[in-house]
């Protein structure tokens, strides 16, 4: 009935799935899944996108019904109907994509995540006291569109710690956080299995299982393809159990055959967007046909602001700033400077790098259209809209129903694969992309790394914007450092060490600390 | 001016104000919780011909009243099924239930043209609105105090009470209230009936109160100043009286301009004027705000269905 050999056979574990399947019109989502939980335990369900995580912890939630198997709790047999029989059980949940009312206070929202009814100023005292025994920051009176994404993940939190949890459920949590504010959360998460609440911790992110997660339960296409202790296992042992298949190293990056220079900024200065941004100042480099050139930095140091400058959203002051393929183009507009050559790709997805309602088909026009012939003289050529999109599908593996799906409805690393797909199968001479692998799980990062790699050796010039400084060292020839909007000259990462790396990043040590205070 | 003149501009302005503030009210509670029934003018004329039909037929203002709350709630039950169950896009089905209540109202009032009902008379004992000043504070009927109680009552709710605040959920953010497990659907049933209800009253307000006859399309498109008020308001109720009550002002003063016979502004002009006023309160709100979002319910008039 169980499937952890760690389990002790006098305490019942605290959650024991078994044999539970759950399927689709077309899809099998879960088949024969058994896990178990012990009290205080934290439990990693480990997955690629759409290996069957979000609709297993659904049916632990009372979200969705399983087809079969069983659930027991302390060692009972129960059925869990809806959310509300979970909370009851003491099952509580923190949502990949929080459950949130932006125009109402936080104290409003923790009220409405509440079964019973509780006076306001019972919970304020209740809300205060939870705040203070985690020491987690939060102002209950604030709206919540006004809060940073951490602070909005703490309300969630908060609002299952109310309840007492015996099991809370963390469906990707970090999918949407900086790594200070992982840091953070770690330490909250680890402070409450402690106290005894057993934690279901739902990730394709390795690192962050074997720093966290004590037991790890690997799924693959609806099953479960093992079980492990992360903090022995190895990581590519993880990935490759996690994939299926063994996990491709890159071929061909740091390449180094560098040619002349496609993209050649000087002095690129530009004021921050009101009221928050950061002023870019005196930016200049080269990204070389054959390179890859990446930019590490903090989040927040205006790696968006130049984006946008590189893009064509917002215009320099000189044309003569941005030089694309000898040209100058810093005062032409995005559509222009596509068509002559340069994509780039914005660090959000749904809003920016796609429209949301529009199909994949549709959002695959709206950029591609500059470089491919897919609407001639402004009359949209359905045929290849539909081959382009669906070679973008196919090569990088987006999981969909075909091109007419709409954006909206593909998860966030789905959407990325397809965005940067949509740009790579443009071939543009230089392609400028932030955060490409955010999200995305381990087997589709490596074959979007790939194709970065490959797109470099066809000679265009790639610059990469990441704070994953793995993936840039990984990936990237040369290496600058953005830091309140100015950028170290760049450095060969063949000859670089890791302790050089933090001396560019300057002044960046002093603030984790302010930002983790706020954040 | 004198005392006389004054409380009964003010008795005008009141009674005139008085079914689009009940209306407003409704919508507005329709509103918060996500969904837009531009059909509140259809809604008023079924409530306004049930109320004169029972009333006429039966001899009973009080019967008629009941009768008016119940077609609005009928009426409102037909755009639900529309939109909600059946998740119809909520601005074609509220046109077309306006279009549907003008031609019900038409159909069920033909044997009634020009017959006339008594009106519905002062809740207090006439004793107590001898003198001028008190007749202004206690010589109203019924529904126009009882209109100022929702007022205060819809206010509470929405601000102060745990199914206020999840109605407003609801109106937030569908999706999320879905998860956390309140039954999005019903709730917005609950508030398109109370927002039927509403209306129908309102529109029993011109029947029964205002003319006490029955004429074709007798609301006269108040349905739809009720429906910009609303936008007008802010989505909060205090502002919802203020802005019916200015409404009405402007009416009364239409209406005084004629008896009193200005000539120098043509009639046509003049009944115009709670149009304009309308066009022109909301551009002025436009363009008071720099965000543009004029605080509305972020999902209103999204149609939500259950995953």
């Amino acid at each position: 009935m169980t499937a952890s050999p760690r389990d002790r056979a006098d305490a019942p574990p605290r959650l024991a799935l078994s044999q539970i399947s759950k399927s689709f019109p077309g899809v099998k989502a879960n088949e024969d899944i058994s896990l178990s939980v012990r009290a205080g335990e934290i439990h990693a369900v480990l997955g690629e996108n759409g290996a069957g995580k979000s609709t297993l912890v659904k049916i632990i939630y009372g979200v969705q019904q399983a087809d079969g198997g069983s659930i027991a709790w302390n060692g009972e047999t129960v059925s869990i109907p809806s959310p509300k029989a979970a909370r009851r059980l003491g099952i509580g949940m923190v949502f990949q994509h929080f459950s949130l009312f932006d125009a109402m206070t936080v104290i409003e929202n923790i009220a409405l995540g509440l079964d019973e009814a509780v006076d306001r100023d019972e919970l304020k005292a209740r809300v205060a006291k939870v705040l203070e025994s985690y020491s987690l920051p939060l102002d209950p009176e604030r709206e919540v569109h006004t809060l940073s994404v951490g602070e909005r993940q703490r309300i969630e939190i908060v609002r299952c710690l109310l309840q007492k949890p015996k099991l809370l459920i963390m469906d990707e949590p970090t999918s949407v956080l900086t790594p200070q504010e992982v840091d953070r959360l770690f330490e909250t998460l680890r402070q409450i299995a402690a106290q005894g609440c057993s934690i279901l911790y739902i990730s394709h992110k390795l690192h962050e299982i074997k720093a966290l997660c004590d037991t790890a339960t690997i799924l693959r296409g609806g099953r479960v393809v093992g079980t492990c202790d992360p903090k022995v296992e190895t990581t590519r042992r993880m990935a490759e159990l996690m994939i299926g298949s063994e996990l491709r190293s890159i071929e061909g990056a740091h390449g180094g055959t560098a040619g002349m220079a496609r993209l050649a900024v000087s002095d690129l200065s530009m004021p921050g967007e009101p009221p928050f941004g950061t002023h870019l100042k005196e930016i200049s480099f080269e990204a070389r046909a054959g390179e890859i050139l990446g930019i590490a930095g903090v989040a927040g140091n205006g790696q968006a602001e130049l984006l946008t400058a590189l893009s064509g959203e917002r215009l320099a002051a000189s044309p003569q700033m941005i030089m694309l393929d000898g040209k100058p183009v810093a005062t032409t507009g995005a559509g222009e400077r596509r068509a002559a050559g340069l994509a780039c790709v914005p660090e959000e997805r749904n809003g920016h790098a796609a429209v949301p309602d529009f199909s994949l088909a549709e959002n695959a026009i709206l950029t591609a259209r500059y470089r491919l012939p897919l609407a001639p003289q402004g009359f949209i050529r359905l045929g290849a809209v539909k081959r382009f999109a669906q070679a973008v599908i196919g090569r990088f593996d987006v999981r969909t129903t075909g091109p007419a799906a709409p954006a909206r409805a593909l998860s966030g690393g789905n959407l990325q694969k397809f965005i940067m797909g949509r740009e790579i199968g443009q071939e543009p001479g230089v392609l400028v992309v932030s955060q490409p692998t955010w999200g995305v799980d381990a087997g589709a990062a490596a074959a979007i790394r790939q194709a970065l790699v490959d797109l470099a050796a066809k000679g265009s010039a790639v610059v990469v914007i990441s704070q994953d400084l793995d993936e840039l060292l990984e990936l990237a020839d040369r290496l600058c450092v953005i830091n309140e909007g100015r950028l170290t000259p760049p450095r060969a990462v063949a000859d670089l060490k890791i302790e050089e790396i933090g001396l560019m990043m300057g002044g960046i040590h002093g603030q984790p600390e302010g930002a983790a205070a706020h954040a | 001016m004198s005392d006389a003149i004054l409380v009964s501009i003010i008795m005008t302005l009141v009674a005139s104000s008085t079914p689009i503030l009940l209306a407003a009210l409704g919508e507005l509670v329709v509103e918060k919780s996500g969904v837009l029934n531009l059909g509140v003018e259809g809604m008023m004329l079924c409530g306004a011909v049930a109320g004169f039909a029972v009333a006429f037929s039966t001899g009973s203002i009080a019967l008629g009243l009941v009768a008016s709350v119940l077609a609005g709630i009928a009426t409102a039950m037909v755009f639900a099924v529309l939109t909600l169950s059946l998740t119809a896009n909520q601005v074609a089905t509220g046109l077309a239930l306006t279009i549907f209540g003008i031609g019900t109202s038409s159909l069920i009032g033909a044997g009634f043209v020009g017959k006339t009902i008594e009106r519905l008379g002062p809740v207090f004992p006439a004793a107590l609105s001898e003198h001028p000043w008190l007749r202004a504070l206690f010589g109203h009927d019924i529904v126009v105090y009882l209109s100022l109680a929702l007022v205060l009552g819809v206010s509470w709710f929405l601000s102060r009470t745990r199914p206020g605040l999840i109605l407003r959920a609801v109106g937030e953010n569908d999706a999320s209230a879905h998860a956390i497990g309140y039954p999005v659907i019903a709730i917005r049933y609950a508030a398109v009936a109370f927002g039927g209800a509403l209306a129908g009253l309102g529109g029993a307000y011109f029947s029964l109160a205002l003319t006490p006859m029955w004429a074709d399309r007798l609301t006269a498109g108040r349905g739809w100043i009720a429906l910009a008020l609303v936008v007008f308001s802010a989505w909060k109720p205090g502002r919802l009286l203020l802005g019916a009550y200015l409404f009405g002002a402007v009416m009364t003063f239409e209406l005084q301009a004629k008896a009193a016979g200005i000539s120098w502004i043509a009639p046509e002009v003049l009944a115009m004027a709670p149009y304009l006023a309308t066009i022109a309160v909301l551009t002025m709100m436009s363009l008071g705000r720099k965000t543009g979002r004029l605080d509305a319910p972020a999902c209103l008039g999204k149609p939500f269905s259950a995953p």
